[in-house]
C-alpha cells in the first residue's frame, strides 16, 4: 500500500510536466489547428530562461583585498555576486529563490516568443497540410535547440531549488501511513504549481469573456468572425499563452531534472503521446492523460514490475499510446469531429 | 512524370547508372571523390528512395523510419559475428529482418492515418531506441554499440551465449578454414569491402534499388499508391481495401531502410542505437522533401546534397573562417567569423534546421519542383500563347 502511494506521488511531478506541455499543445491545436512540433523547444526555452536568470543574478564582482594574501602570495580575491553587493540580504534571497523568481522573467519572454512565432511562421501554415506543419515546426525546433546549444553548451546545467524546499517532506507521517513515505519538497511544489497553472488556464477559458469568445472561436471560428470579433488576434494570444505555459513548466522543472538543449524533444515526443491518448483537441483529456501516464510510468519503474517485464518502464507510455489509439481512436476524452482524418 | 514511355525510363536508368558509377571521377573536382563520402551518398540514397515509396507516393509521413535502419544494421552485424564476414548473407538477412519488423509495425500503425500515423511510428521508433539501450543490451550491446570482435576461445564457458556481444563465433568462416588476424574486415568472396569496392557494392545495390523503385512507381501498384495519396476516401467508397497496398508500401520502404542499415554495417561493421533516434528519422524526411517527395530522382538528390553539405560544413572551423574573411577590416572580420561560426562545424544541425524550414516554407515540392519551375519559365518564354491558355497545372504546389 505504501509503495503504491509512493509511486502515485512519484508520478505526479512528471505527470504535471506532461500535462502542462500537452495542455499547451492542445490549446494551439484547438485554436489554430496547427500541429506544433516546436512546443517541446518552448519548454526547453523556458528551462533556459531559468538557467540564464540564475547566471545573471549570480554574476560575481571580484574585489582584491590587499591586506590578506592567499597561499600563493597573491592578494585574496573576494567574490560577491553583484546583487548581494547592491541589495544586501535581498540579493542573497534573490539568488536562493532564483528558480521561482525566474518565472517573472519567463512569462514575458515566452509570451513574446510565442506571439512572434505565431505571427512570423505558424500563420502561413494554417491552410497547408498537417505534414507541412509538422515539418516546419520540426525544423524550427532543431534551430532553437542548436541556438541554445551554441550558447549554453551541450551539458546539462543543474539548478538548485530554494533552500527551504530542498529537503524532503514527510508525507507518510502527515497521512499516518508510516515514515517510509518521504517526498522531495520541490516535487510537491511542482505538482502544486502545475495544478494552479492548469486551473488558471481553465478558469481563464471558462469564466472570462475573453475565454468564452476563444471557446466560441474554437467551436466555430467563422461565425465568431462574422459577429465582428477579431478571433485571429485572440488565437494568437492563446498561442502566446500556450508558449507561456510550456515555458513556465520548463523553468520550474529545472531543479528536478537538469536541463540540456535536448530536453524539449524528450518531453515533446511523450507529450504528443499524451495528447493523442487524451484525445486530440480535448483540454481535459490532455491534463488527465498527462497525470495518468506520469503515474503509470512511475509504476512501471518499480522493481517488482520491472522484474516481471524487464524494460517496461522505458516503453510503457508508447505501448499504452499504441493500445489506446487502436482501441479508442479518439483517445480517452476526444471530441467527435476533431482530427478524424 | 506519369505519361512517359518505358523507353525513357530505361534511358533514365542508364543515365542514373552512369552518373552513379562514374561518381568517383566526376565528383572529384568538388571534393567528394573519396569512398567514405560516396558510400554515404549511396546508402542514404537507398534510404531516401525507399522512404519516398511510402511518403512520396502514399503521403503517409512516417517519423520512425530510422528504426528499420537500426534493425538492419544490428541484423547485419550479428550475421558477421555468428556466421561469416561475407556480406551477401548479411544483406539478405537484414532485408528479411527489416521486412518482418516493418510488417509488424506497419500492421499496427497503418490502422490510423494523418498525424496519428506519424505519432505512432514515432512512438514505435522511440520504443525501439529505448529498448536497444536498456533491456536488449545482450543483443545490442547498449551504448557501446555492437561491433565485430575477435573469435571466442575454443573451450567456451557455460554462459558463452551472453558473451557473444564481445566474442564472435563465425561458424561458416571457421568451417571453411578462413584464417583471421586481428579484427576481420567484411568481404565479398574475398574482396575487401572497404574503400572503393565498398562504394561499388553499395552503388550497384543503389542502382538496383532505384530500378525497383522506378518499376514500382510505374506499375499499377504505384498508381494505386498515388490514388491513396490523392483521395483515399473515394477509393474506399469504390470498394477497394487500401490497407494491403499501404502495408506493402510500408514493408517495401522498411526493407529499403534495412538495406541501407545493412550497407552501413558492411562499410563499417558497427551498429549503435543512436541510428534509431528520431533525429535520424527527421533527417531522412528532410532529404526526401529537399529533393522533392514523390519524384524519382529527388530523394536521391536530396540525400546526396545533405550528406555533401554536412561533410563540408562540419569540416569548416574557426581558422578557415578567419582566413576567408581576412580581407575585411578587423571588427567586421570578427563579426562575420562569429556569425558564420554558428552555422559551421558543430553548428551544422542549425544549418540543417534552417534549410529544413526554408524548403518547407518556400519550396514544398523540393528541388525537383524548383527545377521544373525554372524549366517552365523558359518554356513560357518560347511559346507564351499556348501556355497561357492552359491552367498552370504542372507545378502542383499549394
Amino acid at each position: 500500500m505504501d509503495a503504491i502511494f509512493l509511486q502515485i506521488l512519484n508520478g505526479l511531478d512528471k505527470g504535471g510536466a506532461y500535462a502542462l506541455i500537452a495542455l499547451g499543445l492542445t490549446l494551439a491545436f484547438g485554436t489554430l489547428g496547427v500541429v506544433n512540433f516546436a512546443h517541446g523547444a518552448l519548454f526547453m526555452l523556458g528551462a533556459f530562461c531559468a538557467v540564464a536568470f540564475n547566471k545573471l543574478v549570480s554574476l560575481q564582482q571580484i574585489v582584491l583585498d590587499p591586506t590578506k594574501t592567499t597561499a600563493w602570495g597573491t592578494p585574496l580575491e573576494i567574490k560577491t555576486p553583484y546583487v548581494e553587493a547592491w541589495f544586501g540580504d535581498f540579493g542573497t534571497f534573490l539568488i536562493n529563490y532564483s528558480v521561482p523568481f525566474s518565472i517573472l522573467v519567463t512569462i514575458p519572454i515566452m509570451l513574446i516568443i510565442g506571439i512572434v512565432m505565431e505571427r512570423g511562421l505558424i500563420r502561413h501554415f494554417y491552410n497547408r497540410p498537417h505534414a507541412d506543419q509538422i515539418l516546419v515546426t520540426f525544423g524550427l525546433a532543431i534551430v532553437l535547440e542548436e541556438i541554445i546549444k551554441h550558447f549554453f553548451g551541450a551539458n546539462p546545467i543543474p539548478q538548485s531549488a530554494p533552500d527551504i524546499v530542498s529537503g524532503s517532506a514527510n508525507i507518510g507521517l502527515w497521512l499516518g501511513m508510516g515514515e517510509a513515505i518521504v517526498y522531495p519538497w520541490w516535487r510537491l511544489v511542482y505538482f502544486a504549481f502545475s495544478a494552479v497553472v492548469i486551473f488558471a488556464v481553465f478558469a481563464f477559458l471558462q469564466f472570462t469573456t475573453y475565454g468564452m469568445v476563444v471557446r466560441a472561436g474554437m467551436f466555430d471560428r467563422h461565425t465568431v468572425g462574422l459577429l465582428g470579433i477579431n478571433i485571429q488576434k485572440r488565437f494568437t494570444v492563446i498561442f502566446g499563452l500556450a508558449a507561456v505555459v510550456a515555458g513556465m513548466a520548463g523553468a520550474m522543472y529545472t531543479p528536478i531534472y537538469p536541463p540540456d538543449y535536448a530536453i524539449g524533444m524528450q518531453f515533446l515526443v511523450l507529450s504528443f503521446v499524451v495528447v493523442v491518448v487524451g484525445g486530440m483537441g480535448s483540454l481535459g483529456g490532455a491534463v488527465t492523460a498527462g497525470f495518468l501516464l506520469g503515474i503509470l510510468q512511475s509504476f512501471a519503474s518499480m522493481n517488482e514490475i520491472k522484474s516481471i517485464f524487464p524494460g517496461i518502464d522505458q516503453i510503457i507510455i508508447y505501448l499504452v499510446a499504441v493500445i489506446i489509439l487502436l482501441t479508442l481512436p479518439r483517445g480517452l476524452l476526444g471530441r467527435k469531429g476533431v482530427m478524424e482524418d | 512524370m506519369l505519361g512517359k514511355s518505358a523507353r525513357s525510363d530505361w534511358l533514365l536508368l542508364i543515365i542514373f547508372s552512369i552518373v552513379v558509377l562514374t561518381a568517383p571521377i566526376t565528383l572529384a573536382p568538388i571534393g567528394a571523390g573519396y569512398p567514405d563520402l560516396l558510400q554515404k551518398f549511396a546508402i542514404f540514397g537507398i534510404f531516401a528512395i525507399g522512404f519516398n515509396i511510402l511518403f512520396g507516393l502514399t503521403g503517409y509521413l512516417s517519423f520512425g523510419h530510422a528504426a528499420f535502419l537500426g534493425v538492419g544494421s544490428y541484423a547485419s552485424v550479428w550475421v558477421f559475428k555468428l556466421f561469416t564476414m561475407n556480406v551477401i548473407p548479411a544483406v539478405l538477412f537484414s532485408l528479411i529482418v527489416a521486412g518482418v519488423f516493418a510488417l509488424v509495425i506497419g500492421y499496427v500503425s497503418l490502422r490510423r492515418s494523418g498525424i496519428y500515423f506519424s505519432i505512432i511510428t514515432l512512438a514505435f521508433a522511440q520504443m525501439s531506441y529505448n529498448l536497444a539501450y536498456s533491456v536488449l543490451t545482450p543483443l545490442t550491446n547498449g551504448e557501446t554499440g555492437l561491433q565485430v570482435r575477435h573469435l571466442a576461445p575454443v573451450d567456451r564457458g557455460p554462459d558463452y551465449v551472453l558473451k557473444l556481444v564481445n566474442e564472435d563465433l563465425r561458424w561458416v568462416d571457421q568451417a571453411l578454414g578462413i584464417v583471421e588476424d586481428g579484427i576481420p574486415i567484411t568481404n565479398l568472396f574475398g574482396m575487401k569491402m572497404s574503400g572503393y569496392p565498398g562504394f561499388y557494392f553499395s552503388a550497384v545495390l543503389l542502382i538496383i534499388a532505384f530500378f525497383i523503385a522506378l518499376r514500382i512507381s510505374r506499375s499499377n501498384f504505384g498508381m494505386m499508391l498515388r490514388a491513396i495519396k490523392s483521395n483515399q476516401n473515394r477509393l474506399n467508397y469504390t470498394g477497394i481495401n487500401t490497407r494491403p497496398y499501404l502495408l506493402a508500401a510500408f514493408v517495401i520502404s522498411g526493407m529499403y531502410a534495412g538495406l541501407a542499415g545493412s550497407l552501413m554495417a558492411v562499410t563499417d561493421p558497427l551498429a549503435g542505437a543512436e541510428r534509431m533516434q528520431w533525429t535520424a528519422s527527421g533527417e531522412i524526411v528532410l532529404m526526401t522533401i529537399l529533393g522533392g517527395a514523390g519524384t524519382m530522382l529527388g530523394p536521391f538528390l536530396g540525400a546526396a546534397l545533405i550528406k555533401y553539405f554536412e561533410n563540408i560544413f562540419s569540416s569548416i572551423n574557426e581558422n578557415i573562417l578567419q582566413t576567408t574573411f581576412s580581407f575585411l577590416p578587423e571588427p567586421l572580420q570578427e563579426l562575420f567569423v562569429t556569425v558564420t561560426s554558428l552555422f559551421v562545424g558543430p553548428g551544422w544541425p542549425l544549418t540543417m534546421g534552417l534549410l529544413f524550414m526554408l524548403i518547407v516554407i518556400f519550396l514544398p515540392g523540393g528541388l525537383m519542383q524548383g527545377f521544373s519551375k525554372i524549366g517552365g519559365l523558359f518554356r513560357r518564354e518560347k511559346k507564351p500563347q499556348s501556355q497561357s491558355e492552359k491552367p498552370q497545372a504542372q507545378d502542383g504546389g499549394p
